[in-house]
This record gives structure tokens, C-alpha cells and sequence, in this order.
């Protein structure tokens, strides 16, 4: 059951990868959206949804400390300062949503504009940081955190973090391009060629920096049965690259041909992502801690798998309608409410 | 070293620990009511057809998304804050809390937020019906948030269903029992009805301050009347909930009665201290204002009952700040007591017709606006500074449910929120207020209803000439 549960926790947490990834991704692109209309645009298309994406966020917290909460409460101590931060960054971008529209001046809303936008940049950089950190490994005995409260501060999570950045603004680059028209489509589209680029070489050079970080990872990627299991991923993703490439540059306006970057992108990031699970498997807690050790008791995983068992697919197909509710390409002057 | 001087680093973790909860929980406090009164709104506009109906939904829908967006920020926060700061609780409790928190995370927060979209945006996409269906689910959503939350406080306070293992962690044993704890059914009540107040004296304050400027706007009055026969109704039956769950307090929690009343000794026909200064070094309360038997007959509903004193238990096993504990009380109760003057005079008032043209009503309702927001609040505060120095009562110290982490990391990570805090929720705090200032007006603009969409902007100006609206050219 904890293998079960470690999916799931798993999938959560790249659901929220993806589709907090997007509109996080659309923050980080604001400085380069110079017209108010165009953000005003940019921002509604994610406006009905974003709510819900920082649901999973809440549904990775939440899931760990239900069912592996050893791993909760060595993991959070581990990464407090990016996890305080990137809390801190979330309330300015989520509050900013609102207040932008209801900004008494220009001045006040460049200012919400501002919180929005380095509020996306800020919670990414955490995140990146807290993934590249944990990934490194946290140092743990006795049931309890035993480093430092810098330990989370290397030039690996550095790195992570800004190819966090990229890849988030890769993401909201192509939601942009499947979502809208125009010039603003134009200009999302120019932004996804170059972040594109760039997400490739990142991931090249965190995938080859990995294998050295532990020597579990190396055992993984160059023990010969694994290495063919895992080869495909490195595969994949140069197809899936050269494949987003090709649908940016075909511009014949058939609204499946604007939705295929966006969905090579996230195919990307489930590679990435992939290719993480590869290496950390069983560990939950690197390298200490197997989702075994930090399992709860089975009962609390039953009693709470029962109801997600039966709530995950309802929450997904309401999820999905709301989606298909506000499918569609967003128009200027649309009215927020 | 300046470092040096800081307080501890449990210390910090717990003012970091109150300030967010107390902050978050302004937000739910008011939204909860909020959330079930749209509904109300919108269902008597479908019901009546009557347009002010819906003029008032969209009014209080723009409040509500401001609002909403800062109970939720505030609130991913907390979800963290277990693991950060108190990763010892997380860990040993983890197997009977994390799976009520998840099941809030699955059956609230994400009908919630998913749901929010369409009661936001979707007014001209679904239709009225389902539009409705969307505003109540949010509705539902945050009653069952509400619902899963409380449960896991009051089995802190109340533990039942639970072992515990060797290695010192709780293991859920009966999960009926765990979910179900003794003093969870009125604490939910309690806490809910108090939500349900709140918004009630928010709205009525509002509806009021546009009465003061506008006798004849029929939105405000609606909204005032609204409120008024909610706190006719409802703030009376909150006493007799705040009793029952004194009652259950003073079975599982005697010591946390014995601080709230400011009793130090035990015994029969104990009085009810109205006032006082508990000293926690004498071991008494000094200077007080009583009236003789009335304790006993508050909690043991006999004249002679025995109600036991602070000094029947050591001193390690009682409430840590006893003024703290017997003044907050206080303070909810004297709100609680002004709330069912406020709603009985608005009765009289409404059978002698003269509920919209008595000004000094109206302004003692605007000063009434943030009664509820205090109440709940220190409510909350007599209830967990009352279970301390428990995190889990009388199994778990606070002393050693807290995170290893340094006392300058808390520190700083406290000063940071309560910097963001303030600005962020003070800029909240105005635009609400000048929301709310603008008077409920004709042909609110509210969720989006121009679909196919125009680009003339956001004002739906066409329908200004036109002497009525009914519900079926709105969407």
C-alpha cells in the first residue's frame, strides 16, 4: 500500500508541477508582456483556475504528512527556509490576482503587477531550490532533521532552481500560445522558442550532473538491465524537443496545431519527472529514508486511500469541466467579474 | 551575540504558530457565512425573480473573492507550518491527524477552489441553475472544510480512538471514534454558528452605514433586515451551543474551565467571577466582582454543584497564562451578550416599523462590524491557550512537539510574516474597504455575463434605461 500511496502522492505532486508550472510560468513572463491589455489577457486565462492548481500543492502537504509523515516532518524542517519563502511568494502572487482589478490607480496596479509577477518568481526559485536540495539528500537521525539551516543552499539547487524558472516559463510561454491570439500569441510564441532551448540544456545538465550527486543514482542509471529500462526517457525527450519545436513554427491557425506545444512541454516535464522517479526509487527521504520506513501505520493509509480512491477521479472530472467550461481562446476586454 | 537575545526557539514557534492561525483564521471565519449567504442570495433570485436579489449577489460576490483569495494564501501556510515548526507532533501524530487533513484537502479544498472558477466567471457560461449549483457547492465546501478541521483540533483537545505505539506515535485504532471525539459536535456547531455571526454583523454593519447615507435603498435595507433576523435567531441559540460545549469542557478539561472562570479552589456553590485579576503567583484572583452561586449553577446547573479548582491539579498539568485564558473568555462571552441585545432590539424595533429610520440603531450596528471577527477570535484563544502546555491533552507537551530548528531561523522566518502579513492583508483590508463603501447599487456588475464577450469594457450599460430586469436578461 505504501508503494500505492507513494504514486499517488507522486502524481499529485506533478499535477501540481504542471499545472501550477503554467501559470506560475505566465508570471514569470510578465516583464517581458509590456502591454497593460495583454497582461490583463494573460492573466485571465489563468484567473478561473489557478485556485484549484494550488490545490495539489496543498494535496502534496497534506498526503505526506497523512501517510508518510516521518518523511513530512524530516523534509519540512530540512528545506525551512525555500518552503517559508515560497509560502510568503504565493500569498503576494495569490492575492494579486484580485487586487490588480481592484486597483484604485495606475501606479497601485504596476505595483500588484510587480507582486504578481517576482511573487512567481520567487515561489519557483524555492521550489527549484527545495527540489534540487532534497534530491542532494537531508541528513537525518533519530527520526529527526540533523543538518543545518543552510544545507539547502548548493550550486546543484541553485542550478535546479533556475532551470525551474525556465522550465515554468517554457510552460506558461506555450499555455499563452494555446490560449490566446494576435500579437500577444506572436510574442508567447517567440518566448517558447528561446525558453525551449534553453529547458532542453537544463535538463541535459541537471540529468548529467544527477548521477554524480549519490551513489544510488549512479547504480541506477549505469547498472546494465536498468540502463535499458531507463534509456527511453533521454529519448523521448529529444523527440518530444524537436517535435514542440516543429508545432511553434507551423502557424496555420488550426486550434489543435496552438494546444501541441503546450502539451509536448508537459510532456517534458512528465521525462523529467520520470527520470527523477527513476533515480529516487524507493527513497522518499534521500538517500535514509525508503517510503517504507517513513510509512504510516496501515490503517491511517487504508482509511484515507478508501476515500481517495473514490474522490481522486471525481475531482479530476469536475476539475476537467471547469477546464472545458472556460476552454477556448481569451479575447481583450473580456470583463473579470 | 545579538542572536542571544532572542526568546527560545519554542518560544518563537509558537507566537509564529498563533499569529498565522489568528490571521488565517479571519478569513474562514467570515467566508463560511459568506459562502452560504450567497447561496442564499442567489437561491432567492431564482426563486423570486426579484433583481435586487442579484444585485446583492454580485455586490457581496466581489467582497467574497477578495476574501477568499487571502483564507486561501493564508492558509497554505498552515498545511506547511506542522512540518516546519512542530515536525515532532507532525511525525507522532501524523497517523491519526494527516489522514482527517487529507480528507479535507479531497472533499473541500478542491470542490472549493474548482467550484470558485464558475461562481466567479461562469454566470454567462452554465446557466442560472447550474451557476447556482456551483455558489452552493462552495458553500457546502467550506462547511465541510470546517467540518474536517475541526474535528482534528478537538481531537487534540478531546483524543480518543487512538494507541499508542512504542515508539511513542499515535495509531488510529477507531477511526469513528478519532473522527467523532467527544468534543468535536459542539465545537463545530459552536464555531460554525459563530462563522454564520460573524457575517451576519459584517453585513448588517454594511447595510446599515448605506441605510445612514440612503434610507430608500431598498439593497441595503434588504441586506440590514437579512442580518438583523440573523442575529435575532441565531446569536440566542449560539449561547445555549457555548454552554453545552462548557459543559463537555468541564468533564474532559477541567483545568481549562477552572482558568476560564478564574477558580482557584474547589468548591460547592462556587460563585461566577464577572470580573477579576487572576495572579498566578498567589494562586488566587484578586479584585473580584462576583455573583454568589451562579458558577455552579452555569456549569453543574445545581445551585451547590462542586466546581474543582486550579490548585486540585499541579502546577505543571494547568493552563500556561491564566489571565490570558479567563480574559479572552470574557471578551467572547461580553460580544456574545451585546450580539443578543443588538438582534432583540432590532425585533422590537421591526414590530414597532421603525427597524430602517432609527440612526442610533443603524450606528451601533456599523460599530457592531467587527464584533464577530473578535469574538471567534478570542474565542479561539481561550479554547488553545486553555489546552495548554498540551498539544495533544494530557498526552503531548508543546515542549516537545516543536521542530529542531534554530531559534534565529524561527525568528526570522516570524518577522517575515508578519511583515508580509500586514502589508499584504492591510491592502487586502482596504480594497475591501472600498468595496464596501460604494453603496449596493441597481445592475451591480458582478460574474461575467457578456458571453460572447465585448470589448466595451466591463459595466453592462445597455440594461441602465430600462426599468426593471428580469432574471432572464441577465444571462
Amino acid at each position: 500500500m505504501a508503494t500505492i500511496w507513494a504514486f499517488l502522492i507522486a502524481t499529485a505532486v506533478f499535477l501540481y508541477v504542471c499545472m501550477d508550472g503554467f501559470d506560475l510560468g505566465v508570471g514569470i513572463l510578465f516583464p517581458w508582456i509590456r502591454g497593460q491589455e495583454d497582461r490583463d489577457v494573460s492573466v485571465n486565462t489563468i484567473a478561473p483556475v489557478w485556485d484549484g492548481n494550488e490545490t495539489w500543492l496543498v494535496m502534496g502537504g497534506a498526503g505526506l504528512f497523512a501517510v508518510f509523515p516521518l518523511a513530512y516532518a524530516t523534509i519540512m524542517p530540512a528545506l525551512y527556509m525555500p518552503i517559508i519563502l515560497m509560502l510568503l511568494a504565493l500569498i503576494f502572487r495569490g492575492v494579486s490576482f484580485e487586487m490588480r482589478f481592484r486597483a484604485a490607480t495606475e501606479g497601485q496596479r504596476l505595483g500588484w503587477d510587480r507582486a504578481f509577477s517576482w511573487g512567481s518568481y520567487a515561489a519557483t526559485l524555492c521550489q527549484g531550490v527545495a527540489l534540487g536540495a532534497f534530491v542532494q539528500g537531508i541528513e537525518v537521525e533519530k527520526r529527526a532533521y540533523a543538518g543545518g539551516w543552510w544545507d539547502w543552499l548548493t550550486p546543484f539547487s541553485c542550478l535546479t532552481a533556475v532551470a525551474l524558472v525556465v522550465g515554468y516559463g517554457l510552460l506558461g510561454a506555450c499555455w499563452l500560445v494555446w490560449k490566446t491570439e494576435g500579437e500577444l500569441q506572436d510574442q508567447a510564441r517567440g518566448l517558447a522558442r528561446r525558453l525551449g532551448v534553453l529547458t532542453l540544456l537544463l535538463i541535459a545538465l541537471v540529468s548529467a550532473i544527477m548521477p554524480f550527486l549519490l551513489p544510488e543514482f549512479r547504480e541506477r542509471w549505469f547498472a546494465f538491465p536498468a540502463i535499458l529500462a531507463a534509456l527511453p526517457v533521454p529519448v523521448l525527450v529529444v523527440y518530444l524537443g524537436w517535435r514542440m519545436f516543429k508545432a511553434l513554427g507551423e502557424t496555420d491557425g488550426h486550434p489543435w496545431r496552438d494546444g501541441l506545444p503546450f502539451l509536448c512541454a508537459l510532456g517534458l516535464f512528465f521525462l523529467a519527472y520520470t527520470g527523477l522517479g527513476i533515480s529516487m526509487w524507493p527513497m522518499i527521504v534521500p538517500p535514509e529514508l525508503t517510503i517504507w520506513d517513513a510509512a504510516a501505520p496501515r490503517d491511517s493509509q487504508l482509511f484515507l486511500l478508501v476515500g481517495a480512491a473514490v474522490l481522486i477521479p471525481i475531482i479530476l472530472a469536475y476539475t476537467g469541466y471547469v477546464y472545458w467550461l472556460f476552454r477556448g481562446k481569451v479575447k481583450p476586454g473580456a470583463g473579470y467579474h | 551575540m545579538l542572536w542571544d537575545a532572542l526568546p527560545d526557539a519554542l518560544l518563537l514557534a509558537r507566537i509564529q504558530f498563533a499569529f498565522t492561525v489568528t490571521f488565517h483564521f479571519l478569513f474562514p471565519a467570515f467566508t463560511i457565512g459568506l459562502a452560504s449567504y450567497l447561496a442564499v442570495l442567489e437561491g432567492l433570485w431564482l426563486w423570486t425573480g426579484r433583481a435586487a436579489y442579484l444585485d446583492l449577489f454580485r455586490y457581496w460576490l466581489k467582497v467574497f473573492a477578495v476574501n477568499f483569495a487571502m483564507g486561501v494564501v493564508s492558509g497554505i501556510v498552515l498545511s506547511y507550518q506542522f512540518g516546519t515548526n512542530w515536525s515532532v507532533f507532525a511525525d507522532r501524530t501524523g497517523p491519526v491527524l494527516g489522514p482527517l487533513m487529507g480528507y479535507e484537502v479531497l472533499t473541500a479544498f478542491f470542490l472549493e477552489a474548482g467550484f470558485l472558477g464558475v461562481m466567479l466567471f461562469g454566470l454567462g457560461r452554465v446557466g442560472k441553475g447550474l451557476h447556482f449549483a456551483a455558489t452552493s457547492l462552495v458553500a457546502i465546501g467550506t462547511l465541510i472544510s470546517g467540518f474536517w478541521i475541526l474535528s482534528a483540533n478537538s481531537w487534540m483537545q478531546t483524543p480518543a480512538g487512538y494507541t499508542i505505539g512504542p515508539d511513542g506515535r499515535f495509531l488510529p485504532a477507531d477511526w469513528w471514534e478519532i473522527v467523532f471525539n467527544p468534543s468535536f459536535p459542539f465545537r463545530y456547531l459552536h464555531t460554525i454558528t459563530g462563522a454564520y455571526l460573524t457575517t451576519a454583523m459584517i453585513v448588517g454593519a454594511v447595510g446599515a452605514f448605506h441605510i445612514l447615507r440612503d434610507r430608500a435603498n431598498e439593497r441595503a435595507r434588504i441586506m440590514f433586515s437579512m442580518a438583523m433576523w440573523m442575529a435575532a435567531t441565531v446569536a440566542p441559540a449560539q449561547a445555549v451551543f457555548g454552554d453545552m460545549q462548557g459543559l463537555w469542557a468541564l468533564h474532559y478539561q477541567p483545568q481549562k474551565v477552572a482558568a476560564m472562570e478564574g477558580h482557584w479552589e474547589t468548591q460547592r456553590g462556587a460563585p461566577l467571577i464577572l470580573f477579576g485579576m487572576p495572579d498566578m503567583e498567589r494562586e488566587e484572583t484578586r479584585m473580584r466582582v462576583e455573583i454568589p452561586y451562579l458558577g455552579s449553577l452555569i456549569l453543574r446547573h445545581s445551585l451547590d454543584g462542586e466546581i474543582r479548582g486550579l490548585k486540585d491539579f499541579p502546577p505543571d498539568q494547568r493552563p500556561t497564562n491564566v489571565p490570558l485564558v479567563f480574559w479572552s473568555f470574557r471578551i467572547m462571552v461580553g460580544i456574545g451578550c451585546l450580539m443578543i441585545a443588538l438582534g432583540t432590539v432590532s425585533l422590537w424595533l421591526r414590530i414597532r416599523g421603525r427597524l430602517y429610520d432609527t440612526p442610533w440603531f443603524q450606528r451601533w450596528a456599523v460599530a457592531m462590524a467587527p464584533s464577530g471577527l473578535i469574538a471567534v477570535t478570542f474565542g479561539w484563544i481561550t479554547t488553545e491557550a486553555g489546552r495548554q502546555p498540551f498539544t495533544v491533552y494530557g498526552l503531548m507537551r508543546t515542549a516537545e512537539s516543536v521542530s529542531p530548528i534554530a531559534a534565529p531561523a524561527v525568528a526570522a522566518s516570524l518577522a517575515a510574516f508578519v511583515i508580509v502579513y500586514f502589508c499584504v492583508f492591510g491592502a487586502g483590508m482596504w480594497y475591501l474597504f472600498r468595496l464596501l463603501g460604494k453603496p449596493p447599487l441597481p445592475h451591480e456588475e458582478g460574474p461575467r455575463d457578456d458571453q460572447p464577450i465585448r470589448t466595451a469594457g466591463i459595466t453592462p450599460a445597455p440594461s441602465a434605461q430600462r426599468p426593471s430586469r428580469q432574471p432572464e436578461e441577465v444571462s
